[in-house]
């Protein structure tokens, strides 16, 4: 390796840019800041060259060349947009437009579509084809996942998924020529596999839509906001698409580190529990026989107040592996501030691991939350069972103070709590063991708050607050820390990144991280901690 | 023997013994001088081969006339993964009917060619790929094939020679684009019949991912022949960038269409008048595609070229794999041209845009003027279009639907412009 020289240099549109060896000429085109349009070409899968859209004119080459395939050679003249180049693709261009239906105000893909955006940028005025477009109709592919043939551009990437990524061959192309349509083998279909929804994603046309999402929005309607799949430890990246206060749908967001481009069906569709309309908008706070709404302020007083009158009994705190590190560091401040006790928490465990075989890295995991790892790091106990109910005798029945954070504590009878001297609930919902508390304080989800999840290897990653918090609810962290600020007299970590120093300050591992440092790719609490150790 | 017609005029070297039923019988050619060849060239080694079959100048038969001696001489010297030879019997240009009945009158001429060449790119193992209509042929040549292993002419220890060489037939689905070589593979190996993007070129990754080449009935079929007599011997006939004899496939308006073995430089009106009689009925001839349905038409006036491969390109065309489709004035030109265009709509494999997209809409503006419904734009669009389809595809389907539309374009732009202003057509056919 050391003797041949690992990079090529070489021309494109007027820029001179330097590659390493083996890169294509579509990737040195973004490296001189030229997008090429591509239709089949997709980073995470093979590139079968056949879309033709990202001809490029390569000084000395008789034809023009397929820039996704063309690797980048010392001394290469590329030229994106000479006259030639532009006139091979608006050539391709029109020919997509001979058969895909402008069907754009009813389908799924506009306002995301890439070949409303090539033919607007590139593309003829206007369409010369007089002839009948030919017609395929829908076809219902399984699982999430509808075929509209007719607005199909043959890309196949939705074939090299399934063969090269899931590594389930479910779809191919029948037919040829104009023909062809891709398909599923007889009746067997997508229904059964744990990925497909990912052929959505990257269909670059309205030609495989998710049930699930038709029709409910459109593209342009939707905020997209970072954020980390809540619902196993694997920790995909996700962008979540909201229009109303309400998530539309969950997408996911690329990350090579954790989830390439991908995400699991089970993550992508169980998102509806986020749109939860009954959700605790107020403080309650229980005294004598009644509960009544109160102020934050008044009713953090009157906690503290309790608190007076009920230590010394000890603590016993429930903590949720959907709460963020932010959430959990607090939670154990507090515990710790009114004499230290046990927390523990319950998380689901599903039987299996899904792995995706084309990237083994990458699987739905067993662990069905996404903070479990951060629990532990912070010196929670795992109880009850693997559908997350039971382990709570020793806190049911507690005399002293109980805090539990975020569970809502479905399995409980209606006696939870009622010993104990001072209960306390924080959570985005109320149920019959929360009957007892009496302080009921309403917080955000993840959805609803800035924050980080550690992945189940360890990856401190950021999420971005994408709904509106319900009525008062406030993030735990900031109600949990300035319950601990009230009696230390310290000062409220205001900002989440204030609140994940906290983390830092109650678990090694997250000591060495700054919630700022934090990048796109997320942070490895052992591997900072090894580096700011040497 | 009257094989359906012969010429004084012809050299017959592969075509000796089309009409001869006898001829397939591995004993007749055996008693004929056959596998001596194979023999031969087993004893000169896989270099000398190659030396003696490019001093013979023979070039590709399939249509793009690369020189064999020159691809054979590709492949890796010293094998370290199993390489293999594919004959390609996929013919399906239209126009073409040589390597049928190459292999149906005289399948062991092929086998025999198979093996050298086999031989001389260091494969032990080949495969004859014909086409999916082929029953007969694909018959004669299995039923051949099995009495050349029971004669101990393929196989292993081959004539006691120690080199193994193992042949297999196999039969396609029946699709034009697996004609084309990286196609071929894919349909061989089992896949969609799509040609595959080069480079890697085959002699480096071919079928089964391995070092492969792949050539034409009848230039493996010419091979036993070089090899037996010289390279020099070869190159008596035909020209210098052209040498060697040609079965040339002519159809049409000609009074006696059929396969004839020329030497190539061979005047194209000679074939014509002389060789296949004349033009039908006497009638006075309009254009000749001269290679095949992928290649420019010649107009009448442009038909006093030579047919070798520098000759007729020189007359605007390219020889292609020879099969003259000769017109009289009866042909209506834009229906002529529409319905190969229609043929490559049909065929093409789909995969990419400007090829599936292109053939399908020109086969509708060319059966909309057809119809008496074109606009004079129509003519313009076809032409962009076919330069948008030219070069930018995969493999050269589309070129090909693209070449008789601008060539019948820019040389009977009357016929197009007669439809398109009063509906008429020219001609009946």
């Amino acid at each position: 390796m050391a003797d041949t020289p690992a990079t090529v240099t070489l021309t494109i549109d007027g820029r001179e840019v330097t590659v390493p060896k083996g890169t294509t000429l579509l990737k040195a085109a973004t490296e001189a800041g030229k997008d090429v349009p591509h239709y089949c070409y997709h980073d995470g899968l093979s590139s079968p060259a056949q879309c033709r859209l990202c001809l490029v004119e390569v000084e000395g080459a008789p034809k023009p060349m397929p820039s996704c395939v063309t690797q980048a050679m010392d001394g290469q003249v590329v030229r994106t947009e000479s006259e030639l180049a532009l006139d091979m693709r608006k050539g391709v261009l029109e020919f997509y437009l001979v058969n895909h239906p402008l069907d754009c105000p009813i389908c799924d893909m506009s306002g995301e579509c890439n070949l409303q955006n090539y033919v607007h940028e590139e593309g003829r005025e206007h369409g010369r084809s007089r002839e009948p477009k030919r017609v395929f109709g829908r076809d219902d592919f399984g699982g999430d996942v509808l075929y509209y043939g007719d607005r199909c551009v043959m890309c196949t990437r939705c074939v090299r998924f399934m063969s090269e990524v899931e590594q389930d061959h479910r779809l191919t192309v029948v037919e040829r020529g104009s023909r062809s349509v891709i398909d599923t083998f007889f009746e067997e279909g997508l229904e059964g596999t744990h990925w497909h929804g990912n052929v959505v994603d990257i269909c670059p046309v309205g030609a495989l839509v998710s049930k699930d999402f038709l029709y409910k929005a459109r593209a342009w309607d939707l905020t997209h906001t970072p954020g980390v799949c809540p619902n196993c430890s694997q920790g995909c990246n996700i962008d979540l698409h909201v229009r109303d206060n309400l998530v539309q749908r969950l997408k996911p967001r690329e990350n090579l580190e954790v989830n390439a481009f991908w995400m699991c069906d089970y993550g992508r569709g169980n998102y509806e529990w986020i749109n939860r309309g009954d959700r605790l908008e107020a403080p309650l706070v229980r005294e004598g026989g009644s509960t009544r709404a109160m102020g934050w302020k008044d009713a953090l007083s009157r906690l503290l107040a309790g608190v007076e009158g009920a230590s010394g009994k000890g603590i016993r705190a429930v903590a949720s592996p959907f709460s963020s590190n932010e959430d959990l560091a607090a939670l154990r401040a507090l515990v710790d501030e009114f004499g230290g006790g046990e927390i523990v928490y319950r998380s689901a465990r599903a039987e299996d691991e899904i792995v995706l075989k084309g990237f083994p890295t990458l699987a739905r995991r067993r662990d069905l939350a996404p903070n479990g790892k951060g629990a532990d790091l912070l010196g929670m106990k795992r109880v009850g069972g693997d559908d997350a109910t039971g382990g709570l005798e020793g806190v049911a029945g507690h005399g002293g103070i109980v805090i539990v954070l975020g569970d809502a504590l479905a399995d409980q009878g209606a006696d939870f709590g009622s010993a104990a001297a001072l209960y306390v609930y924080l959570g985005g919902h109320g149920g019959p063991a929360t009957a007892n508390a009496h302080f009921v304080l309403p917080t955000a989800t993840f959805a609803e708050t800035e924050g980080t999840f550690t992945n189940f290897e360890g990856r401190v990653q950021r999420f971005a607050p994408a709904l509106d918090a319900p009525g008062a609810s406030r993030p735990a962290w900031l109600v949990l820390n300035a319950l601990v600020a009230e009696r230390t007299q310290g000062e409220v970590p205001r900002t989440a990144a204030a609140a994940f120093a906290v983390a830092g300050t109650k678990a090694g591992p997250f000591a060495g991280m700054r919630y700022d440092e934090i990048g796109p790719r997320g942070a490895v609490v052992n591997e900072t901690v090894s580096l700011s150790g040497d | 023997m009257a094989y359906p017609y012969v010429s004084d005029r012809e050299v017959r070297v592969l075509s000796r013994y089309f009409g001869d039923p006898m001829a397939r019988r591995v004993d007749t050619y055996v008693e004929r001088g056959g596998y001596q060849a194979a023999k031969k060239a087993f004893e000169m080694g896989p270099d000398a081969v190659i030396e003696e079959v490019k001093s013979s100048g023979l070039r590709g038969r399939g249509g793009a006339g690369f020189p064999t001696g020159v691809k054979w001489s590709f492949m890796p010297k010293e094998p370290t993964r199993p390489h293999y030879l594919l004959c390609n019997a996929d013919e399906s240009e239209p126009g073409t009917f040589k390597d049928r009945e190459l292999i149906r009158w005289d399948p062991h001429q092929l086998i025999e060619g198979v093996l050298i060449g086999a031989f001389a790119i260091r494969a032990k193992q080949a495969y004859i790929y014909c086409r999916g209509e082929f029953f007969e042929t694909t018959q004669v040549l299995a039923r051949a094939l099995e009495d050349a292993y029971a004669k101990g002419y393929v196989g292993k220890n081959i004539q006691g020679s120690g080199v193994d060489i193992d042949i297999t037939v196999h039969l396609g689905g029946g699709a034009y684009i697996c004609g084309e070589e990286t196609a071929l593979m894919n349909s061989l190996e089992g896949r969609r019949g799509t040609p595959r993007v080069k480079p890697p070129f085959p002699a480096a990754v071919g079928a089964f991912g391995m070092p492969t080449t792949i050539n034409n009935v009848e230039t493996l079929a010419a091979v036993p022949h070089i090899v037996n007599n010289g390279g020099a011997w070869y190159r008596q006939w035909g020209t210098e960038k052209s040498s060697g004899t040609k079965l040339f496939c002519v159809s049409g308006h000609v009074n006696k269409p059929g396969n004839y073995e020329l030497p190539l430089g061979f005047p194209l009106m000679d074939l014509i008048n002389d060789v296949c009689g004349g033009v039908r009925d006497g009638n006075k001839l309009k254009a000749v595609i001269p290679g095949g349905s992928s290649v420019p038409i010649l107009t009448a006036a442009e038909c006093d070229c030579a047919l070798s491969y520098e000759g007729v390109q020189e007359a605007g065309s390219m020889l292609g794999c020879a099969s003259v489709i000769v017109m009289d004035e009866t042909a209506d030109i834009v229906k002529q041209v529409r319905r190969m265009v229609q043929f490559y709509a049909h065929e093409s494999c789909g995969q990419c845009t400007p090829c599936r997209e292109g053939t399908a809409w020109m086969t509708r503006i060319l059966r909309r003027i057809e119809d008496g419904r074109g606009a004079e734009e129509d003519l313009d669009t076809l032409v962009e279009m076919s330069r948008q389809m030219t070069g930018t595809t995969i493999c050269v389907l589309s070129d090909s639907a693209g070449a008789p539309v601008v060539s019948s374009i820019n040389k009977f732009k009357d016929e197009y412009l007669a439809l398109i202003r009063r509906g008429e057509r020219v001609g009946v056919a």
